[in-house]
């Protein structure tokens, strides 16, 4: 539902900011405008969407995903203190975090809710455990390898390389990550708390 | 041209090493390439949704106006301005995300300054807010804690540290 109430308030300050600046006419003629817009954005970028899906679909076919799974287990036993016991939910674990570097996206949501759906057993609370806020903090950081749907965008915008942004996403998604990581572990000491309930 | 060779060079490694492993190179590109036009299909109609309302309210000047009131903060900051909707829907909306960035990319440039830091902002940071509603709803977690939090924390950080590293890179 959250949509919803986000669309239509975007659609209706429009209409409200439009009348109150005059700028109503262009209002309505735009509407239409985006409507395509979308629909040139999608053929623009849906080649190299599609060539991507499809080296990515080989690497996990030729073994690459388990590879990384099994080379994240130390880094990921660190950041999961209270699972690392739990083999499934560690399976889980990583096969969503190699899955994500891949940008395997739908292949990485039902392995995370695995890995989340052990880590809730273990509580059995409605409480948040702080792994359960790990997992969460580390999916909703980018840390795929191949940014492969902005790198779409850019060259159907004529960008002379469009993954020359590579580097620079790399050490941002890392930075973010570990910004993330260091928050929680700060913050969950003053949620402690809210542990039991 | 080190970037150049980046591209030809990754497809080439993984066939060559997928069909060393003895993958069937072909049939998995062609099934994988299908899963990425179901993702364009998927995509397509909010970001019809989306475009739409982003035009109007371009039009109407009120991201203008967002951009105005929040350039003082964005700046000291070290972001440029152009990016404030951006910002702002990154969090909530994935194909909001995609339907500001590439609005962004193509008014000011893929290869600008404001072009490559909204590129890098869309490929380093995520949509919080729907992950943290997918997971914790799907275990029937009701009390998220430090999540929201810390993951909000780590998208500022990510909208900051673009703009250093591509002033750093370009």
């Amino acid at each position: 539902m959250a949509m919803a109430w986000i669309w239509t308030a975007m659609i209706a300050f429009s209409v409200i900011f439009g009348l109150l600046s005059g700028n109503i006419d262009a209002v309505g003629a735009s509407a239409l405008d985006g409507a395509a817009a979308a629909v040139t954005l999608c053929i623009a970028i849906c080649g190299a969407t599609m060539l991507w899906s499809g080296i990515m679909e080989i690497m996990r076919q030729a073994g690459l995903a388990q590879k990384l799974s099994k080379s994240f287990r130390p880094v990921l036993n660190k950041l999961f203190p209270q699972t690392r016991e739990n083999e499934d939910a560690m399976e889980a674990l990583s096969a969503n975090v190699s899955a994500n570097l891949l940008g395997l996206g739908n292949a990485a949501t039902p392995l995370g809710i695995r890995a989340a759906s052990e880590m809730a057993k273990m509580t059995k609370r409605k409480t948040a455990s702080d792994d359960l806020c790990m997992l969460v903090i580390l999916n909703s950081a980018s840390i795929q390898l191949i940014p492969a749907t902005v790198a779409a965008v850019r060259a159907s915008a004529g960008a002379s390389a469009p993954f020359d942004i590579l580097p620079a996403v790399w050490i941002t998604s890392v930075t973010s990550l570990v910004a993330g990581i260091t928050v929680s572990k700060l913050l969950r000491r003053f949620s402690k708390r809210g542990d039991r309930d | 041209m080190l970037y150049s060779l980046i591209v030809p060079l990754i497809i080439c490694a993984v066939a060559v090493f997928a069909l060393h492993k003895r993958v069937d190179v072909f049939a998995a590109l062609t099934t994988g390439a299908k899963d990425g036009l179901n993702v364009i299909i998927r995509i397509l109609p909010p970001l019809v949704a989306l475009l739409t309302a982003v035009y109007m309210l371009r039009a109407s000047g009120a991201l203008s106006a967002l951009e105005n009131l929040l350039t003082p903060v964005l700046v000291r900051l070290g972001i440029p301005p152009e990016t404030a909707t951006l910002i702002f829907i990154r969090p909530f909306s994935g194909s909001g995300a995609l339907a500001v960035g590439s609005e962004i990319i193509n008014t000011y440039g893929a290869d600008s300054h404001i072009g490559r830091v909204t590129a890098v902002m869309l490929g380093s940071t995520e949509t919080t807010f729907y992950i943290i509603a997918v997971y914790f709803g799907a275990v029937g977690i009701k009390k998220t804690r430090h999540a929201i939090p810390s993951a909000l924390s780590a998208d500022l950080v990510g909208f900051i540290v673009a703009s250093i590293t591509v002033r750093l890179f370009f």
